[in-house]
């Protein structure tokens, strides 16, 4: 059911991890619904991701996802960082089937909860970000 | 794939060679439709005679109270959709139980919908209904209780003889989906006064798509099906006589062999859950510890999501089924699962291995060595687990 890129990211996720002292990390989802994402993320004074980390409760579709958004943020500026949007996340795992799009969205969610994490830290504005409503963090 | 470990025995069982034997020649031999006339009928007639005696054996019943159908899900349909059609002057009251498989449950959705009502009885941390509480729910207008016999996620087994007697102390219909328990433990029909009760032919290595619901002489219900005399008038359609023939072949090899069969699948399973529970942190077995289905063990691993369990285990060839959500489409776990108390978040965790007689103990020693190692993994990954060790830390350091 799953593409081979979905695979490949559940069986070798990228950026498992924690970041000590991160610049910015996001929580989202809920336990009851099975999905929770934490990505956390280290930007640098340019305002560039310079590394990111995941951690997955969820299912297969969640961790690939999870896995991939990290990757496609990783090197870009934080106003860059909006272009990875959950359909581009799908795209780079060659799509989800349709009942795990939600997945995309939650990681999409949680790369912004982290970048909003860091703005408010940094009393920075990042245009076109809004304030997560699904942080649990 | 090499080499399949097969531990989803709820969901279906390999068909025993015995029982494709027995039905091969009824395929393009003896293919003849039973109810006509001529001699070649009748050897089909005979082979379904010995069937249906064979199948009532097993719950000791009589052979003209077992109506073949086309399995579980039609048995369970059937019987509740006629017991309340053919009692509804008496009354529009059914009790039944939250952990019901879905054939159970949304058929009485389905009547309440159209103006019966249901309570559902609630279990306790087991999976096993309170008797108190399904006798103070039995009203004057209750004409239906329908438990099952033993759940079909967590494989506890229900106290189905005292049920039987409150309903029949009380005057009401009482249907039993022995789906999973049929072939598997014993099953006494009059001793444990049950009316009606539903089973399969697939989950006791017989075929699939060949089902029965036994209705107790007596018991006045409607069809299911109309168009046909079959089934003495109330299953319509020309009979799967091969279907049939196979599932009385497996009820006579599951009587035959049920207590060495019981012994084996018991003496893994507790070597299966003796190691887990051992050398898994953060687990717990679902269901009851004793009084439960032979081949069944149900566990919960915390922090980490059943899905995730289950590609893991499929990529090493192993089957094995789960609670989660993800694993149905659905948003919430298995209702069973939470039915028993467990939280979301650790529904979500679960694992249902079941067994056959033909695993083995290196088989489960390898699922059991690899689920350390995949359980290890998932957590690594899990903000829960991040989240549940460092509140551990804090809480040492305070003690400190």
């Amino acid at each position: 059911m799953y593409s081979e890129k979905v695979m490949d990211h559940f069986n070798h996720p990228r950026n498992v991890g924690e970041i000590e002292e991160p610049s910015g990390v996001g929580t989202v989802g809920n336990a009851k619904c099975g999905d929770i994402m934490r990505i956390y993320l280290d930007i640098d004074e340019q305002g560039v991701i310079q590394d990111a980390k995941f951690k997955t409760f969820g299912c297969g579709a969640a961790v690939a996802t999870s896995s991939m958004a990290t990757e496609l943020v990783k090197g870009k500026t934080v106003q860059e960082a909006l272009t990875v949007t959950n359909k581009a996340v799908m795209e780079a795992l060659d799509g989800l089937p349709p009942v795990k799009v939600h997945c995309s969205l939650l990681a999409e969610e949680a790369i912004h909860a982290a970048l909003w994490d860091y703005a408010q830290k940094h009393h920075i504005v990042i245009d076109g970000l809004k304030e997560p409503v699904a942080d649990i963090g | 794939m090499d080499k399949i470990i097969y531990l989803d025995n709820a969901a279906t069982t390999k068909m025993s060679e015995e029982v494709l034997n027995a039905m091969l020649p009824y395929f393009r031999e003896t293919y003849s439709n039973p109810s006509a006339i001529y001699t070649f009928a009748g050897e089909a007639q005979k082979a379904v005679d010995t069937a249906r005696a064979q199948v009532a054996k097993l719950m000791k019943a009589n052979a003209e109270e077992i109506y073949f159908t086309g399995g579980g899900s039609e048995s369970d349909n059937w019987a509740i959709k006629a017991a309340a059609e053919a009692y509804r002057e008496k009354g529009r009251h059914i009790i039944t139980s939250k952990i019901e498989h879905h054939a159970v449950l949304h058929t009485c959705q389905y009547l309440e919908k159209q103006g019966w009502e249901v309570t559902y009885l609630d279990v306790d941390e087991n999976g096993t209904i309170s008797l108190d509480e399904l006798r103070t729910s039995i009203r004057p207008d209750t004409v239906l209780i329908s438990v099952m016999t033993a759940n079909n996620e967590i494989g506890t087994i229900e106290p189905v003889a005292e049920i039987g007697k409150i309903a029949r102390e009380n005057g009401v219909l009482f249907h039993t989906d022995a789906v999973q328990a049929y072939g598997h433990i014993p099953l006494d029909a009059e001793a444990m006064n049950i009316d009606l009760l539903s089973a399969s032919g697939h989950k006791l290595n017989g075929p699939k798509g060949v089902g029965m619901l036994y209705i107790r002489k007596g018991v006045r219900i409607h069809p299911l099906l109309h168009g046909g005399a079959q089934e003495r008038n109330r299953r319509a359609g020309t009979l799967n006589v091969a279907g049939i023939v196979g599932f009385g072949k497996a009820a006579a090899l599951a009587e035959a062999y049920m207590e060495e069969k019981t012994a084996r699948e018991t003496a893994l399973r507790e070597h299966l859950i003796k190691r887990i529970l051992a050398e898994i942190p953060f687990c717990r077995l679902n269901g009851h510890r004793t009084s439960r289905l032979p081949n069944n063990a149900n566990f919960s691993f915390r922090f980490i999501e059943g899905e995730s369990m289950l590609i893991m285990l499929d990529q090493l060839g192993i089957c094995a089924s789960s609670g989660s959500a993800c694993t149905s489409g659905a948003l919430d776990p298995s209702h069973v699962l939470l039915a028993i108390g467990l939280p979301h978040e650790i529904a979500h965790g679960s694992l249902r291995l079941t067994l056959s007689d033909e695993t083995t103990t290196k088989e489960l020693d390898f699922v059991v060595d690899e689920l350390v190692k995949i359980v290890g993994r998932l957590r690594e990954m899990s903000p829960l687990y991040e989240d549940f060790m460092k509140s551990q830390e804090e809480k040492g350091n305070t003690n400190v």
